[in-house]
């Protein structure tokens, strides 16, 4: 079956300091016309402001104040512009190493990631951790744009060499979908429209190829999961025994008839009806919000998970994960947190600190010690209850969680659940 | 997209079932009842932020959807400047009767008359809405406020998250934003402290008006081309009334203009415009070259961090 590419496409942007990403950003919104004259007449104004001879397309992402002060992303800005083929969701992230969080948060939603390099400086350190990130996010496309060829004269042999490092590296972390293009950000080149200077290079420019990726995980291919949001009983008149489970679909395909199983406690039902927002639906697919009512009269309130019944979420009190931090408190052996699974909370205790990413090698490096601010570790979870929780590598939705502060309520961590063959077998 | 033939179709259905994506105002529509009812289900008291103005009824709109055939599970609160346009009032009125919500109208004027407030020397009463509405919240106890804020319309709103948190003062601080990931928000807060939601971070000017016209949602009839008495300062074409205009040497004239956006008729400026229909407007919008904020909002003119500073203080 072939699937037309979606109509929307979510990516994300990452780079290093000097790459020249707000300037591809700029150049993609400018030349697709997505930036509107008083938007670009107040860039230039605060470009000339501040003594800069050239409009400076960073400040159209640069929202807050510290971060034109500074002149630097400090957050993730979220762009939107559309094409005839396609409308986007761009999450501009920073490329400083402090703000690895925020790229963390920018890739979370991502289908593709666009990774830039300077084709003076190939791949460097900072590009190894992006996509070590994007990789272990599970974003399946990545475009490297090899930026700046107008200052090696569009050399084809040193762009082969970047190209084939990338691969490499994209290789060596399982990322099925990597793509190099040579561009020039401040000329356009290879951006939106066709580079005559690199008569060499056949491939998409990088517009046309963000148009054309066929992306999103064809929900036929995965099994059910709906995590349970909220419970709509009317109790009207009309509406006496109504009683509909609503939510999201997170994976999959769920049909009226289809056979499904609830977690963690285990019940067994069949799926009734399906409604939709405007109605009746045969079947729903991923990512749509619906309501599910069931055959059978059964207690399920928010926080259950209905699953396909032949392929449901392993039930787990022992959760291994990898987990990027993204608070300033650390995070150690013995520590109690709160973990935001779908649409449960449950406490938790961390039973062990397991390893710790080297962004230098790509490994993990043993490594007991709290974890810190933007460290990648793996570590054990011992959970207060049981908890329906996917692989990640297998499913998103249902792999992902938080670790919560529960004094304060913030967000410490990101996981993603690495669940054992044994307990995927039980 | 390539049309299958019959037969080859009916084979394709029954081996998997042939999908055609959810389109683009699909997607929004099912994450902004996604966001809606993670609040139903997760907070005590949440409120729904309502001005009549455009961004809001589709919020009600979506509201409906999302927890029907029950009834929408949380009230309405408008911060009414006084210097609203009669039309946008009336509407309001009729609208929450329509979705059956309740509807609480907090009065700027109130304040001032009590002295609490003071009236500033533009007349503009936007920034004067962020105590008012502190102060509802915080007498009613409410968790969790959806407004209609969405990320094209200004830089700082692109920063900001779905779930925001605000401090004891209603301060947003956006250096200490919480990560946002996949579709997980995080909405825990201390006592005293309360979440701003926005359902549609996501959607630009664009899909709201195509949503309208998909859904056929009744707007505000100012938000069309109609005739009217307008005078222009610093560049924006204002509507005439008791808030400090025209004055000195401005001059009335009557023209066919439209409001795309609606708030306090001090700072709200329409825009030249035969567009009757939404159809209409749909095409205005998208060969617009001129942003919506940038094209009617006096108050975002203050500064390059306008909008920043009066979030920072409590504003939506």
């Amino acid at each position: 079956m072939s699937i037309n590419p979606q109509e929307l496409l979510r990516f994300a942007t990452a780079g290093s300091v000097d790459d020249g990403k707000s300037t591809l950003v700029g150049r993609i919104l400018h030349d697709t016309k997505s930036v509107l004259v008083d938007t670009l007449a107040s860039v230039e104004r605060a470009s000339r402001a501040k003594g800069l001879t050239a409009t400076d397309l960073a400040l159209l992402t640069d929202g807050l104040r510290a971060e034109r002060e500074q002149g630097i992303t400090i957050d993730v800005a979220y762009r939107y512009f559309s094409t005839r083929n396609r409308s986007f969701i761009l999450a501009d992230t920073p490329g400083h190493v402090q703000y690895t969080r925020n790229m963390v948060t920018g890739a979370s939603t991502a289908e593709l990631a666009l990774v830039l390099v300077d084709a003076r400086h190939g791949v460097v350190e900072q590009t190894r951790r992006h996509v070590a990130i994007v990789a272990l996010l599970g974003v399946r496309h990545i475009v490297l744009a090899v930026n700046k060829m107008d200052l090696i004269n569009y050399d084809a042999h040193r762009f082969a060499e970047i190209e084939g490092r990338f691969s490499e590296i994209a290789a060596a972390l399982g990322v099925t979908d990597a793509l190099a293009i040579p561009v020039s950000a401040l000329d356009g080149d290879n951006v939106v429209d066709r580079s005559e200077r690199m008569p060499w290079y056949i491939g998409p420019t990088l517009l046309e190829h963000l148009e054309k990726v066929p992306v999103g995980q064809d929900p036929a291919d995965e099994p059910m999961r709906f995590p349970v949001q909220y419970v709509i009983r009317p109790r009207s008149d009309v509406h006496h025994d109504y009683r509909a489970y609503a939510g999201k679909v997170a994976h999959g395909i769920v049909r009226v008839g289809d056979e499904v199983v609830i977690q963690p406690i285990g019940h067994r039902s069949t799926i009734l009806a399906i409604d939709g927002l405007s109605g009746p639906l045969e079947f729903a697919v991923a990512s749509q919000s619906v309501s599910l009512r069931l055959a059978d009269d059964l207690d399920i309130s928010r926080g259950d998970l209905i699953s396909t019944a032949g392929d449901s979420a392993p039930i787990i009190q022992e959760l291994t994960a990898d987990i990027c931090m993204l608070s300033d408190r650390s995070l150690g052996a013995g520590d109690r947190v709160l973990v935001q699974h779908g649409t449960r909370t449950i406490a938790a205790r961390v039973s062990e600190v397991i390893a710790r990413l080297d962004v230098g090698t790509l490994r993990p490096v043993e490594f007991a010690a709290p974890l810190a601010l933007n460290d990648i570790g793996l570590v054990r979870l011992e959970l207060s209850q049981l908890l329906p929780v996917d692989n990640y590598a297998r499913l998103r939705r249902t792999g992902s969680f938080l670790l919560i502060d529960s004094s304060d309520g913030s967000t410490i961590a990101a996981g993603m659940s690495i669940t054992a063959a044994s307990e995927l077998a039980s | 997209m390539i049309s299958t033939p019959p037969l080859i179709q009916e084979f394709v259905e029954e081996s998997k079932v042939a999908l055609s994506p959810l389109s683009q105002l699909d997607v929004l529509e099912s994450e902004a009842v996604h966001i809606m009812r993670e609040v139903a289900g997760s907070f005590e008291r949440p409120v729904l932020l309502f001005s009549g103005g455009k961004d809001s009824v589709v919020m009600l709109h979506l509201a409906a959807k999302a927890f029907a055939p029950a009834k929408i599970p949380f009230s309405a609160l408008h911060v009414d400047t006084g210097h609203n346009f009669p039309e946008v009032l009336i509407y309001r009125d009729r609208c929450v009767e329509k979705y059956g919500v309740l509807l609480q109208v907090v009065l700027v004027q109130e304040y001032i008359d009590s002295g609490s407030l003071q009236e500033r020397s533009d007349g503009t009463r936007n920034p004067l809405q962020t105590v008012p509405l502190l102060e509802a919240i915080t007498e009613q106890r409410f968790d969790a406020v959806f407004g209609g804020g969405r990320r094209d319309e200004e830089k700082a709103r692109a920063k900001e998250r779905v779930f925001s948190l605000r401090d004891q003062f209603g301060q947003w601080d956006p250096k200490r934003q919480r990560p946002e990931l996949w579709d997980l928000y995080n909405g825990r807060h201390r006592p005293g402290e309360h979440l701003r939601v926005f359902p549609l971070s996501n959607w630009t000017e664009l899909d709201i008006w195509r949503y309208i016209a998909k859904e056929e949602i009744e707007i505000p009839s100012i938000y069309f081309a109609h005739q009217r008495e307008v005078f222009r300062r610093s560049g924006m074409w204002l509507t005439p009334g008791a808030w400090g205009g025209p004055k000195g040497g401005e001059v009335l004239e009557k023209i066919s203009v439209r409001y795309r956006t609606v708030g306090d008729m001090s700072c709200t400026g329409a825009v030249e415009s035969t567009a009757s229909a939404v159809a209409e407007v749909i095409e205005e919008v998208g060969a617009s070259t001129i942003t919506e904020r940038g094209a009617t909002r006096a108050d975002d003119r203050l500064s390059e961090a306008a909008m920043e500073d009066r979030k920072r203080e409590g504003y939506f």
